[in-house]
């Protein structure tokens, strides 16, 4: 094959970021006239080889082994390194989740191949294809060439493609086999765990107010608890103002917080980091105040202010009661 | 206990970019210069541990121009003992495979016990060199820390996973571990610190050639396809506009 995707297992099913890589796939398949396949690994493989097989690729390759059943980064990255050797692809598609960032690199070092990471688009540029990923907050694009032959490593952003675009189709499922043993993993792993229970589920609100750290300081923060308590909504933040203390980070959307869609989200202060905007921009109306006309929060704004969150909130509260 | 801190230097968040004339990076001048956010997190861990043990060695390690000893020089006056400057004529390099290279042939033969590293960058966010040096060093790597713990040549590391999930991993040493912002309050520079810095060894390092395998191409401001309705005036215009698109458009009041 020409494209080797890598799946990744959430819970018995294939991760969201996953389907969109296998769009993402099929667009440079189409593209370039080339052919997919998917990887799957893991404890439930079987699972995830079947719902992988109904979408329009190649073949599905199933890799079981005792040490995969759950993940490490040594195990993974050996495993998936050794897949790639013995294929290779040209291109191995990644969503860039969590886990991606925690062990793919080390696929990276151990081919020194390079790794392309978080891209928002790709476009064919003749017989190569050049990868668009943000930098400096967003704030900035680039376009990426990889200088090497490949296999390339390459993950994308989440939503960068839809999952609803992927083709379906049936595909085979071949049995593949690795060499791995048990001094090969460093790192030993207990149970994931949640932190903070019984906290405010932002993902089912209508209308969300949101501060981020142009909110100044902890003392304006009642500011913005007010401004929602007027207009009926819930309070939430983006990271800076969890890690500063502000707020608790069950407030906190993005990656590492919750992914909410309200049909209305206040963005206050909040400049529009992409680790913040990956858990936000499905709301349905985003309307940003913030005092930098530069603020990548406006790219995806429907409605914008440029101005002081401080001058315009207390106003904005006072009109609505 | 020998810790490494990779600090890197960054624009500041409220630094203008300006982008050069052939498009291929920004022109340098004019940009305002900081430490990477999440490095700062990690030096503060890696002093903690030194003081926590009463022990050890913390060595502040940054790649770049000689603009980037002013990060170093912070690094030193906040507590580090020694820093390692790898000279480069322009961070222009966007290629962690490369970049990690340079970073363990430098620091091989220091055989540090830990490596700590923000993150990602705030400037490339491309979140591979500290892992990747891990690799190329034959440690343990863990990426996401929320929390750390060390004892007895293992060190236990609270990792963050998405959606709000965390997990515990250990590991024995060496190991290359990447800091998540917010696991600690990192302290300001005393003004003893910052007068005893001046004295303290900044071993600068002239790497040879290196291959690239990846690059910027071109570095452009990005063209929103969403119509955003900019709403201007004074504070008492801008909330009416706002409490009438609420009501109207929006419909949410």
């Amino acid at each position: 094959m020409d494209i080797l995707i890598v799946i990744e297992d959430n819970n018995g099913k294939v991760h969201r970021m996953g389907l969109e890589s296998i769009t993402a796939a099929q667009t440079m398949a189409k593209d370039r006239g080339f052919s997919i396949a998917a990887l799957v690994m893991g404890s439930n493989a079987d699972e995830l080889a079947t719902q992988v097989s109904n979408y329009d690729i190649g073949e599905v390759l199933k890799l079981e082994h005792d040490l995969l059943s759950s993940y490490s980064s040594d195990g993974y990255a050996e495993a998936v390194k050794q897949v790639v050797e013995k294929e290779s692809p040209k291109y191995v598609f990644f969503g860039h989740t969590y886990q991606v960032r925690d062990y793919v690199p080390k696929i990276s070092a151990k081919l020194m191949k390079p790794f392309l990471v978080d891209n928002v688009l790709m476009n064919s540029d003749g017989d190569d294809t050049v990868f668009t990923k943000q930098m400096f907050n967003a704030k900035l694009y680039s376009d990426m060439i990889a200088m090497d032959e490949g296999p390339l490593l390459i993950s994308f952003q989440s939503a960068a493609y839809s999952s609803d675009n992927a083709a379906s189709g049936s595909a085979s499922v071949r049995d593949v086999n690795i060499n791995l043993d048990s001094s090969m993993i460093k790192t030993q792993s207990e149970d994931p765990f949640q932190e903070e229970s019984g906290g405010v589920d932002l993902t089912s609100a209508e209308i969300i107010v949101s501060v981020g750290r142009g909110i100044g300081k902890e003392e304006n923060v009642p500011m913005a608890k007010d401004l929602a308590k007027a207009i009926g909504g819930e309070l939430a933040s983006s990271r800076p103002v969890v890690d500063a203390g502000w707020l608790s980070s069950t407030h906190q959307i993005g990656s590492s917080g919750q992914s909410v869609s309200p049909k209305m989200y206040l963005a206050l202060g909040i400049s529009g980091a992409i680790q913040h905007v990956v858990g936000m921009k499905g709301s349905k109306n985003i309307v940003a105040i913030n005092k930098d006309p530069e603020a990548p929060i406006f790219e995806i704004a429907d409605y914008g202010v440029v101005g002081d969150v401080l001058e315009i909130v207390p106003k904005l509260s006072e009109a609505l009661e | 206990m020998k810790i490494a801190v990779l600090v890197k230097q960054v624009p500041g968040s409220d630094s203008p970019l300006p982008i050069n004339s052939n498009q291929s990076w920004l022109d340098e001048n004019g940009i305002s210069y900081v430490m990477n956010e999440c490095d700062n997190y990690a030096l503060e861990e890696a002093l903690q541990i030194k003081e926590e043990n009463d022990d050890g060695e913390v060595v502040v390690i940054s790649l770049g121009p000689d603009r980037v000893q002013k990060v170093i020089r912070e690094g030193l006056a906040k507590g580090a003992d020694r820093a390692i400057h790898i000279q480069m004529n322009s961070d222009s390099i966007a290629d962690p495979l490369s970049l990690a290279t340079l970073f363990a042939d430098a620091i091989r033969d220091e055989k540090f016990d830990l490596i700590f590293s923000g993150l990602q960058s705030d400037d490339l966010g491309m979140g591979q060199t500290g892992i990747i040096i891990g690799e190329m060093l034959g440690m343990s790597t863990a990426s996401l820390a929320m929390a750390t713990e060390l004892s007895e040549g293992i060190i236990k590391v609270k990792r963050e996973l998405e959606a709000g999930f965390f997990q515990w991993v250990s590991m024995s040493l060496p190991a290359s571990i990447t800091i998540q912002s917010g696991l600690n309050i990192p302290r300001y520079p005393s003004l003893k610190g910052i007068m005893g810095a001046k004295k303290k060894e900044i071993n600068i390092v002239t790497p040879g050639g290196h291959d690239v395998k990846q690059s910027a191409k071109k570095v452009y401001v990005p063209q929103s396809d969403k119509q955003t309705v900019m709403i201007e005036g004074s504070v008492d215009q801008i909330v009416d506009k706002l409490v009438e698109a609420f009501r109207n458009e929006i419909k949410v009041i």
